[in-house]
Formats: C-alpha cells, structure tokens, sequence
C-alpha cells in the first residue's frame, strides 16, 4: 500500500514534469518556496536598481526625443520590479521585508548594475548588451513552473524588447557618426562586453543550485548555455555596427556551430558579488535614501486614507 | 522606524470594450482611488486596458486547491450535459 502512495512532494513533482503550473494557494515544497522568494525579489531589486545608471542620464540625453525615450525604459524598470515584488508576495514574502533585504545588504541584485555609466555610449550598451543578456535570461521563464511567476515574466519581456532595440539604435548612430562618436561606441562596448558575460551567473561546475532548480523549472537553461547563447547572438550584431569584441580568444568553430570565447574573470565577478565593485556603495545608498525621503508620503498617505474612511463612516 | 506597508490590491483589466476584466496582478496603494492610479501606471502603459478594476486583496475569498479533486467531481460523470453526448443522424442538418 505504502509503495503505491507518491508523497506529497512526489505529487509535487510529478506535477511540475507534467508542465502543470503551481499557483500560489498549493502545496509547495519549503525549499521551492524559498528559492522563488530569493530568485524573484532578486529580480525585483536588479530592476530597481537597475533605474541608478540609466536615471543618471536623463538630464544629458542628447535630444528631447533620447530623453523621453530614456524616461520610458526607466519608468518600464520600476513597472517590472513592481510586477516581481507582487509575484514574490504571492508566496507569503512581504514588500517591507523585502526592501528592507535590499537595504541592509542581505539580499544581492544584479552585479551589472554595480558598474559606472560613464558616457551616452553607456545608454546604448545597456539596452543593446544588458538588456539583450536580460532577454535571454528571461524569455525561458516564461514558462516557469510557478504560475504568478511566469505571468510576470511575459509582461517583462513584451516591454523588453522595445528597451535592447533602443540601446541597438544608440549604438548604431553612434558607429554611423564622427570618428569620436565611433570610438565613444567602441569604448563602452570594451567595458561592458565581460561584465555583461557574468550576468549569466559562475560557470556551471561552480553553481551547484542549477541542477534542482532545472529539476523544478525554475530555471529552463544552465549559466553556461545561456553565456554561449548570447555571445553567438551579440558578435555578429557586434560586426555589423563595425565595432570589435574585447576578446582576443573570440574564434568561430566550425564543429560546434558557435563561437569559442576567453575565459570569464571571476575574480572580478566574486569581489563585485561581495560588494566591492566600483559602485556597489553609491547605489544602496541612492535606493536607502529615496526610500527613506519618501517615509513621509507614505505615512502621509495612509493617514489622510484613514481620515477618510472615518469622515465617510461617520457621513454614511 | 515602524511603518505599516500600504494595504494590497489586486487589479483586473478590461483591455477593450465587449471583454471581461482579467486579473492582471496586485499592487500597492493607501487607498482605491490611489490603487487605480497605480494600477494605470503600472500595468497600462502600453494602452493595455479601457478600463480598471481594482480589490483589496483581503476581501477576495478563494476556494481551497486542496479540495479541488472532491468540489469538482459533481460535473465529472455527467457527459450528457455536452452536445457530442447525443447521436444525431447524419440526415439531420442544421442541429
């Protein structure tokens, strides 16, 4: 009779191999619910987060119609952080508690967004390189195995699309202007390149969550799959704007059907990771003090609701 | 620094005029009129919706998954509420 019997966790995760999606009121496994929790408001924090470089350019963009573009990517961040947050609270994390991860340094977001954005060309590696790593990161989990989760991705990655093609676009009238502007392009795409390989997260042999969180689907590819992915995607875009890959090991091989590339420096990814990177300090600090600016419209807020809903008892 | 987090709302969108509201997520906001405004911003940037919904979170009572095998069974035996349940001679047309 035992041997018959799956287990609650079995049940579970023969459902989830049947690719039925799991919804916020079933049974979950502590250990699923915990790692969504950690991946998803990750996420969330990399999109608020991610607001700090590009939020530094509104004022420089270098016409009203860049500006009002810029103005649109960054409003669609904060939109698809807010997304996330309210997948994350279907799972029984709070929004305060969340945040408040964010600001004592507990919980980590995107190491990418720990680097300076030092010119316009900057703007365009973003969108063309951060975005377009985001996007393949992304559209896998679509079909994640958690339904509020895979809701919000789709959401994500409609908008998505609009901000890689205006970062290509930045990158493209730059390559097609003065000899300056050429090598404006060309110098961001040397410093952005290698930190936007580590997106992908360490190489597979160093990631020992991948296998169970495949096995739970939510995560749909490994680190490495998807490194390789996006370099075979990006390298030809890369030729067509005229500029050269930082890499000198970068070589097409013919066997694999996919480019060979140098190693990573996960060095420098672990010491950004920990908090040592060029702006890890300035943007906790730009997210603790917008939030705490804005304590008073919060409380404000919820006590002139209040007033209301009294002054409305009373009238009723 | 002790703050209470705005209440939850969920909001429902109807994208066009002739379809239903459809959950979309949740959001939020001190107040409905605020969970609206939000709601806009939030979820119809791309002129996604004609219209919006929104319901603080704790007055939607939901039925439980766990019961889902035993609430549903009553429908699960009666197949003669479906059309393809009844014979229809191949002579009879329009039906």
């Amino acid at each position: 009779m035992e041997t018959l019997e799956l287990t609650q966790e079995e049940q579970f995760q023969a459902r989830i191999d049947a690719d039925v999606r799991i919804e916020p009121k079933d049974w979950m496994p502590d250990a699923y619910r915990k790692t969504l929790i950690r991946q998803i408001s990750q996420h969330a924090h990399s999109e608020l987060v991610g607001m700090l470089p590009e939020g530094n350019w509104i004022t420089r963009a270098p016409s009203l119609k860049r500006k009002s573009i810029l103005l649109a990517k960054v409003q669609d961040e904060a939109g698809h952080g807010l997304y996330l947050y309210s997948a994350a609270e279907t799972l029984g994390a709070s929004r305060d508690q969340m945040l408040a991860d964010l600001h004592s340094g507990k919980a980590k977001y995107s190491s990418i967004f720990n680097y300076p954005t030092l010119s316009w060309a900057d703007m365009g590696c973003v969108g063309w390189l951060v975005d377009g790593a985001a996007i393949l990161n992304q559209v896998p989990l679509c079909r994640t195995s958690y339904g509020p989760y895979a809701r919000a991705m789709v959401r994500v990655c409609k908008e998505e699309s609009f901000h890689q093609r205006q970062g290509f676009e930045i990158m493209q009238t730059l390559c097609e202007g003065s000899p300056e502007q050429k090598a404006m392009a060309q110098e961001g795409l040397n410093r952005w390149w290698w930190p936007t390989l580590m997106m992908f997260g360490p190489a597979d042999a160093d990631s020992p969550n991948t296998a169970q969180s495949m096995n739970w689907r939510i995560k749909r590819f490994t680190n490495d799959e998807l490194r390789q992915k996006f370099v075979d995607m990006m390298v030809p875009q890369a030729e067509f704007l005229g500029l050269t890959v930082p890499d000198p090991n970068l070589k097409w091989n013919e066997a694999k059907q996919g480019y060979d590339f140098g190693d990573v420096d996960w060095e420098e990814f672990w010491n950004v990771v920990k908090g040592n990177g060029m702006c890890n300090k300035e943007r906790l600090q730009a997210r603790v003090q917008a939030h705490e600016e804005g304590a008073w419209v919060r409380e404000a807020a919820l006590a002139h609701a209040e007033k209301r809903k009294q002054r409305e008892a009373v009238a009723a | 620094m002790t703050q209470k987090e705005w209440p939850l709302w969920e909001v429902f969108i109807r994208s066009k005029q002739g379809l239903d509201h459809k959950h979309v997520g949740s959001l939020h906001a001190a107040d409905a009129e605020m969970a609206i405004q939000n709601a806009r911003d939030v979820y119809t940037r791309r002129l996604e919706g004609v219209s919006i919904w929104v319901v603080e979170s704790t007055n939607v009572h939901a039925s439980n998954p766990d019961d889902a095998a035993a609430f549903y069974e009553p429908a699960n035996d009666k197949i003669y509420r479906h059309p393809t349940f009844y014979q229809v001679p191949d002579s009879i047309k329009h039906m």
